[in-house]
């Protein structure tokens, strides 16, 4: 009876801690699919409208922005291609960090290490004018490369790559050099293959610490044509509808990606132990 | 000079700790060479140094031939068996084998080749698909040592291969282990602390304390000529019986016992060593030996007890007698089955 009465209480908490998380959302889209009329007069809606397609399309295509040429749709494009790049990118770059700081048994590895995690009590504001000054002397204002390369160096991930080489026992390293492998293949044949489950952890947060820039991306691009998700939704002019509409898109991508990559993630958590 | 020669070498390490001290020894092509010693007395630093894991610190270490100390791992050709077989956890067994072929350059077919026959040969064709982690010990051992074989390599080098298996399939693969060098015929240099491993498996056998080898020769000759304490100690199991003892005028004289007529002119204290299986029973024997403890084994029997003041001495009786705790026991030793030792030096003087 009193395991029915705690299990009861803790499903209750549970239950409440989902209702705060998912009502504002439901609230939020649940309003966008009506017009903008309805929610002026009525305040937010807790049921579905019938504008949903009206909206939703009308955000996707509609050219904004002070010169008018910038959709939702492009913004969108911007945003994944900058959440990628950042993930790709400083997954790449950790890893082979973390791989000379492990095994290029440099007398000053553990100190490098240090200096590189310190990186982290620097966030990216602190150091955004020599970061956009450095861009600008390159004129890679306005580009991709901008966008992305500044982010692209993670402490982070690096520790985290790190730590798991050194659980990585010193006679596969021996063994595959019997085996006839060099630095480079060591590198790419074992370290690589097995720290996929940890590679795919990394893509997703880094993806979304990509897709959330906000300073950065506003910093770096002063034409329409560069703008992402997230800087849209403070320039989102127009009806409260639309900027509804346009919140609950920008929340898709990030919730995809973990869908889609999470299902490697468990599937390389218990396939290679 | 024979198949692989090392000559004087030396290994320090970066803190000062010499683990190896100007070491000299020749392997024979297709022999079977153990080294054996307590933990920590170089022998897998040494080996290693064959590999070209670590560094030598002086001297030289010539492979069929050529000079090797600079040459990397990789062209050294050999290949090592690790203590914890050090598979590749995210190859299936296939790729395990096929993966130093790869690194060769060696075509497709002759790979598939290759690693079929090794595979046959270790009878884990079945698994070539599964990864490591869904392999037995023993099968990770297989592959551990196919890995070895199939590259045919100038040297196979085995470091303590058998120490995470237990009793029942370490004997197995032991012999195993011999009848394979013995079919493929591969130079071989195998690492262990477990005297029974090494005298089994040894064409020869290099006993090694401190970083120095103590004795070098085949099992039987070191069985029954040990040259110092410390490889009569270690070479024979159960252990060898080490008494007190004085040497003079060709007279030793123990605890309770004297023996006339030793071949040694030297005179001081020694420590006498008898093996428990050179001990007899008799009427009026020189040793009185107070039962405290037997252990059956069936096929023979092991009688702790003591001397005097000696304990934890150890007889080896045949298996069909009868002991109990409490009897006294009269024996003798075995004619000139007895060795002494310099007391202070550990080194035989008879």
């Amino acid at each position: 009876m009193t395991r029915f009465i705690t299990s009861g209480f803790s499903h209750f908490i549970l239950f409440i801690g989902i209702l705060i998380m998912i009502v504002p959302v439901w609230m939020i889209f649940a309003s966008s699919t009506h017009t903008g009329l309805t929610i002026n007069t009525q305040g937010l809606q807790m049921f579905l409208g019938d504008s949903f397609y009206e909206n939703y399309l009308r955000v996707l295509l509609y050219k904004g922005g002070f010169f008018k040429e910038i959709t939702a749709l492009k913004m969108f494009l911007n945003s994944f291609i900058m959440a990628t790049g950042v993930a790709i990118l400083s997954v790449i770059t950790s890893l082979m960090a973390a791989y000379a700081l492990v095994y290029y048994r440099t007398k000053y590895a553990t100190l490098l290490f240090w200096i590189i995690f310190v990186t982290i009590l620097v966030p990216l504001e602190l150091r955004i004018f020599p970061t956009y000054s450095v861009m600008a002397e390159l004129n890679l204002v306005n580009s991709y490369f901008g966008l992305i390369v500044p982010i692209s160096a993670s402490a982070i991930a690096t520790l985290f790559f790190r730590q798991f080489y050194k659980t990585v026992p010193d006679e596969l390293l021996e063994s595959a050099k019997l085996d006839g492998a060099n630095t480079w293949r060591f590198f790419v044949d074992f370290l690589v293959p097995l720290s996929k489950t940890m590679i795919v952890a990394m893509l997703i947060f880094m993806f979304v610490f990509g897709y959330n820039q906000y300073l950065w991306p506003l910093l770096v691009t002063s034409s329409e044509q560069y703008w992402t998700v997230v800087m849209g939704l403070k320039m989102m002019s127009g009806s409260i509808v639309h900027r509804f509409a346009f919140v609950m898109m920008s929340m898709v991508p990030p919730i995809l990606i973990i869908i889609v990559l999470q299902k490697h993630f468990i599937k390389g958590v218990f396939q290679d132990k | 000079m024979s198949f692989l020669d090392l000559k004087n070498v030396t290994k320090i390490y970066p803190n000062g700790t010499k683990a190896v001290h100007e070491t000299s020894l020749s392997v024979d092509e297709g022999e079977f060479m153990v080294f054996v010693g307590p933990s920590g007395c170089g022998k897998s630093t040494l080996l290693r140094m064959v590999a070209g894991l670590e560094d030598i610190t002086e001297g030289d270490i010539n492979l069929d031939g050529k000079l090797i100390n600079e040459v990397d791992p990789s062209e050294r050709d050999v290949a090592m068996v690790f203590q914890n077989y050090a598979l590749y956890p995210h190859m299936n067994v296939y790729n395990n084998l096929a993966y130093g072929l790869k690194n060769r350059g060696i075509d497709k077919e002759t790979i598939e080749q290759k690693v079929n026959d090794a595979a046959k040969l270790l009878q884990i064709s079945d698994f070539l698909q599964r990864k490591p982690s869904m392999l037995s010990g023993g099968q990770r051992q297989r592959v551990a040592m196919g890995r070895a074989i199939v590259r045919n390599p100038k040297i196979f080098l085995f470091d303590e291969p058998l120490s995470n298996l237990d009793a029942k399939l370490r004997i197995q693969m032991r012999l195993e282990i011999k009848k394979l060098q013995q079919k493929v015929g591969v130079t071989s240099i195998f690492v262990t602390h477990d005297q029974v491993e090494a005298m089994t498996l040894a064409d020869r056998l290099a006993v090694i304390n401190d970083g120095i080898i103590e004795q070098l020769g085949t099992p039987i000759e070191i069985y029954n000529n040990p040259k110092s304490l410390f490889v009569a100690g270690f070479i024979g199991s159960p252990q060898m019986n080490f008494l007190d003892a004085n040497l003079n005028n060709k007279t030793l004289s123990a605890e309770n016992f004297e023996i006339k007529n030793i071949d040694s002119d030297y005179n001081g204290e020694v420590t006498l060593g008898i093996r428990p299986e050179h001990l007899i029973e008799t009427e009026n024997g020189l040793i009185n030996l107070k039962v405290e403890l037997v252990e059956q084994l069936g096929s023979d029997n092991l009688v702790y007890g003591q001397i005097k003041n000696i304990k934890d001495f150890c007889y080896r009786s045949p298996g069909n007698q009868t002991i109990k705790k409490g009897d006294t026991l009269s024996l003798n030793i075995e004619e000139n089955k007895y060795f002494i030792f310099d007391k202070s030096t550990g080194k035989r003087v008879n």
